[in-house]
């Protein structure tokens, strides 16, 4: 088997890099982590001319090779580690044609790391209507490298790509910039110490960032105290090289490079003065969220009954066809159902993704971060919190990964420890049913009462989370200040292609995710609920069928209520029910609760399964609820302890998921748990002053 | 007192004069606020914070802090 040729996608965000990558790949495509950090992973295979196969690393976006986050370091650990099994053959850059001047600057620190370098230079299509004309081939001279100019959107220059991949043996690796030049004593006092190595490579070692590159540092340091000189002597030699690699990119423009501003078109001029005007930038901002509020609920309510349906009839199906050593009541009356239960949300999910991708597309985020940055910040937060809270809607996990481009550390980790309070598609279900079964179906002035409360709950997710977010914002110490950098990107019509392959990836993690966990616990709950300690729970039947009231008709019923009672779930329920008893719940609330810790979505299937649904009757797990009576008569489910439940469920922390990437994303178990304990109390005290108010 | 970048009305062009490199972040330098580098305000949001602008091509937006540090001359 002959080697496959390892390339690696290196570019600015912005610059239309996974295009290229979705182009060169197509759907031959995985998304991963790197090992240990949740950094996004893409890697796809290409077919090369002559029969070779190439994988193509499509690497995070990265403005120089001078990291600041944790998604720029993987370049540059990359990039510096010859032994990585990822270590390119072939560096493909891709700039874009109308920031070249800036998307060149990344491209030379990539040549002078001696890999052979290939200059893509992208939306070509664009240079027309923008008056810029360029001569590949005298710019291909004086980079020593090759030049393909590519449309992605139009899929030109692919082939061409291609071909240049294929023969890398053939490019120069002769550097752009000599290092040494910025600082003659330093460096030759630095050759001294390591001869025979490249001195750029122990440049890019030295400026890391003391968090990043740690073991090498520390192994230099110990070598070499001389060169660790100060953190300001450092920055300005990084100053000075940028200016040196400036002035190569702008000798080489000059001789290839020429833009005719009269024949530019200003699209982008107009759009900005409105949609980042003071006041019709805020109006346009809300009138999107609105619209694609609106859209989530009108488009995802016939996919979701679909699925609903079909889960229950997969159900029905299993129990009577099932061979006896599938265990078909576990399968379904745990597997299915908890599966459903995921599944369900899909349509939504798979929206909000969609809306999202548009959103960031077309360059429309930037503006939106820029309009709302002053007013976030007065909660502690940044204009770049906006996009997490947003996603949060649909769920806190990609949301929470969202908050990786946000620079300043307390503003991050601010946003990081308010999102699970957006009301995310996990909390829909629960609202759902319990309106449904508390509020009544009523108008108020024209609007539905229904839909009021649900909107309510929206809002006071969000209201909470700004509130945390100020609380947080006046006791978190502060740290040193960092810089807020937000490019502006140009305005685009987003690419098809990208936006399918974005829900689709998105969505698939989703579920498989969040679908291992709900389908262990919901085989944990059926134990538990299917089996119970000693001679109480094994003499089930006996015991039943000897109480007075029972009949031959609703003896099923009975015993299956009895056993349920005396399972290892009641006894928890039961365990519990003193501490929310207060909060108005009854022992098999209780059990939801508690099966609820992991994810919110359980708690409506482990109610199904308490409740045994479609055991005697076709009864739905409403009518079930409603009639579930205190034995004084009192429904159980009330207006007082519906919204109480609500406001539980809004303010709670029951997603293990969450708390999982916020371990990873903090690095440290404290915040995850600080967390759970400050959200669960909130909840409580939430849930108590609830119930307190509306039954007096 | 120096003009900074901070003091432009929008539609403004200017030449940027100095800076302290180490209260600006690298990644702004590398976008090309450089010294002799053009710069062009193109709209603030409410408060004046933060500035949208365009540095020597490159469309970027920074706080009105950061604004502060960078001397520019009209």
């Amino acid at each position: 088997m002959s080697k496959n040729l390892n390339v690696a996608l290196i570019g600015n965000p912005n610059t239309g890099k996974s295009s290229v990558f979705n182009q060169l790949t197509g759907l031959n495509q995985k998304t991963g982590n790197y090992p240990g950090i949740t950094v996004e992973k893409r890697q796809g295979v290409c077919r090369l001319p002559r029969g070779v196969k190439a994988r193509i690393l499509d690497l995070p976006g990265t403005y120089s090779l001078n990291a600041s986050s944790l998604d720029e370091n993987v370049v540059v650990e990359l990039l510096l580690n010859k032994n990585d099994k990822d270590f390119p053959d072939v560096a493909v850059v891709i700039s874009d044609v109308e920031n070249l001047k800036r998307n060149m600057l990344l491209f030379t620190q990539i040549k002078d790391l001696n890999i052979p370098t290939i200059l893509v230079i992208n939306m070509s299509d664009r240079m027309n209507r923008k008056g810029i004309s360029i001569d590949a081939e005298k710019m291909e001279e004086l980079l020593q490298a090759k030049v393909v100019l590519v449309s992605a959107r139009k899929n030109e220059g692919i082939h061409t790509l291609k071909q240049h991949i294929a023969a890398y043996k053939n490019i120069s690796t002769a550097p752009c910039v000599s290092i040494a030049e910025i600082d003659q004593d330093y460096f030759s006092s630095l050759e001294r110490t390591f001869p025979n190595q490249s001195l750029y490579k122990l440049w890019l070692v030295i400026t890391q960032d003391v968090n990043f590159a740690r073991i090498e540092r520390q192994k230099m340091e110990a070598h070499d105290a001389n060169h660790m000189r100060s953190g300001s002597f450092l920055k300005r030699l990084q100053q000075k090289e940028t200016i040196k690699r400036y002035q190569y990119i702008n000798n080489v423009l000059k001789a290839c490079y020429d833009k005719d501003s009269a024949k530019a078109t200003d699209l982008r001029g107009r759009l900005d003065r409105i949609l980042t005007h003071k006041v019709w930038g805020f109006v346009i901002f809300f009138l999107v969220l609105f619209t694609i509020f609106q859209a989530l609920y009108d488009w995802s309510s016939v996919p979701m009954d679909f699925i609903d349906t079909s889960f229950a009839q997969l159900s029905d199906w299993a129990k009577i066809n099932l061979p006896n050593w599938l265990a078909p009541n576990l399968i379904a009356e745990g597997v299915i159902p908890g599966l459903g239960g995921i599944v369900i949300f899909v349509p939504q999910i798979a929206l909000l993704f969609l809306f999202i991708a548009i959103l960031e597309e077309t360059g429309y985020m930037s503006r939106v971060v820029f309009i709302t940055d002053r007013v976030m910040r007065r909660f502690g937060l940044s204009g770049k919190s906006v996009v997490p809270l947003i996603s949060g809607t649909a769920c806190a996990i990609p949301a929470i990964m969202a908050t990786r481009n946000i620079e300043n550390w307390k503003e991050r980790l601010i946003t990081i420890l308010v999102t699970p309070f957006t009301t995310c598609s996990a909390r829909l279900p629960v609202y759902l049913i319990l309106i449904s079964l508390v509020i009544p179906n009523e108008r108020i002035i024209g609007a539905n009462l229904q839909g009021l409360v649900l909107m309510f709950f929206y809002l006071l997710g969000f209201a909470m989370a700004l509130l945390a977010a100020f609380v947080l914002h006046k006791t978190l110490p502060k740290k040193q200040t960092s810089h807020f950098v937000v490019e502006m990107p140009n305005y685009r019509i987003p690419l098809l292609k990208n936006v399918v392959i974005t829900i689709v990836e998105k969505t698939k993690s989703f579920v498989l995710e969040a679908g291992k966990i709900i389908l262990a616990i919901s085989i944990l709950l059926w134990v538990m609920a299917s089996n119970g300690p000693g001679a109480t729970f094994k003499n089930a039947p006996e015991i039943v069928a000897a109480q007075a009231a029972v009949t031959e008709a609703n003896f099923e019923q009975k015993l299956s209520a009895y056993k349920l009672e005396h399972s290892y779930l009641g006894y928890i329920g039961k365990g519990i029910e003193p501490i929310i008893r207060p909060l108005g719940y009854d022992w098999k609330i209780g059990i939801a609760i508690v099966s609820s810790f992991a994810a919110r979505e359980v708690f409506v299937g482990t109610l199904a399964t308490i409740y045994n649904v479609g055991d005697s009757e076709e009864e739905t797990i409403k009518n079930r609820m409603s009639a579930e009576t205190y034995s004084d008569g009192t429904p159980v489910f009330n207006l007082a302890s519906g919204l109480s439940l609500m406001v539980f469920y809004a303010f709670a922390m029951q997603c293990m998921s969450t708390l999982a990437i916020v371990r990873k994303e903090t690095n440290s178990w404290r915040w995850p748990a600080v967390q759970l304990v400050v959200m669960t109390v909130i909840a409580y005290l939430g849930a108590l002053a609830t119930f307190q108010y509306f039954t007096s | 007192m120096d003009l900074t970048l901070a003091d432009l009305e929008i539609g403004d062009v200017a030449t940027i004069e100095s800076f302290d490199v180490e209260k600006l972040p690298m990644k702004l330098i590398e976008m090309g606020c450089l010294p002799g580098n053009k710069v062009n305000l193109l709209q603030v949001a409410p408060s004046k914070d933060p500035l949208y602008l365009n540095i020597s091509g490159s469309f970027l937006a920074i706080r009105r802090e950061t604004a502060l540090q960078i001397i520019v001359r009209k």
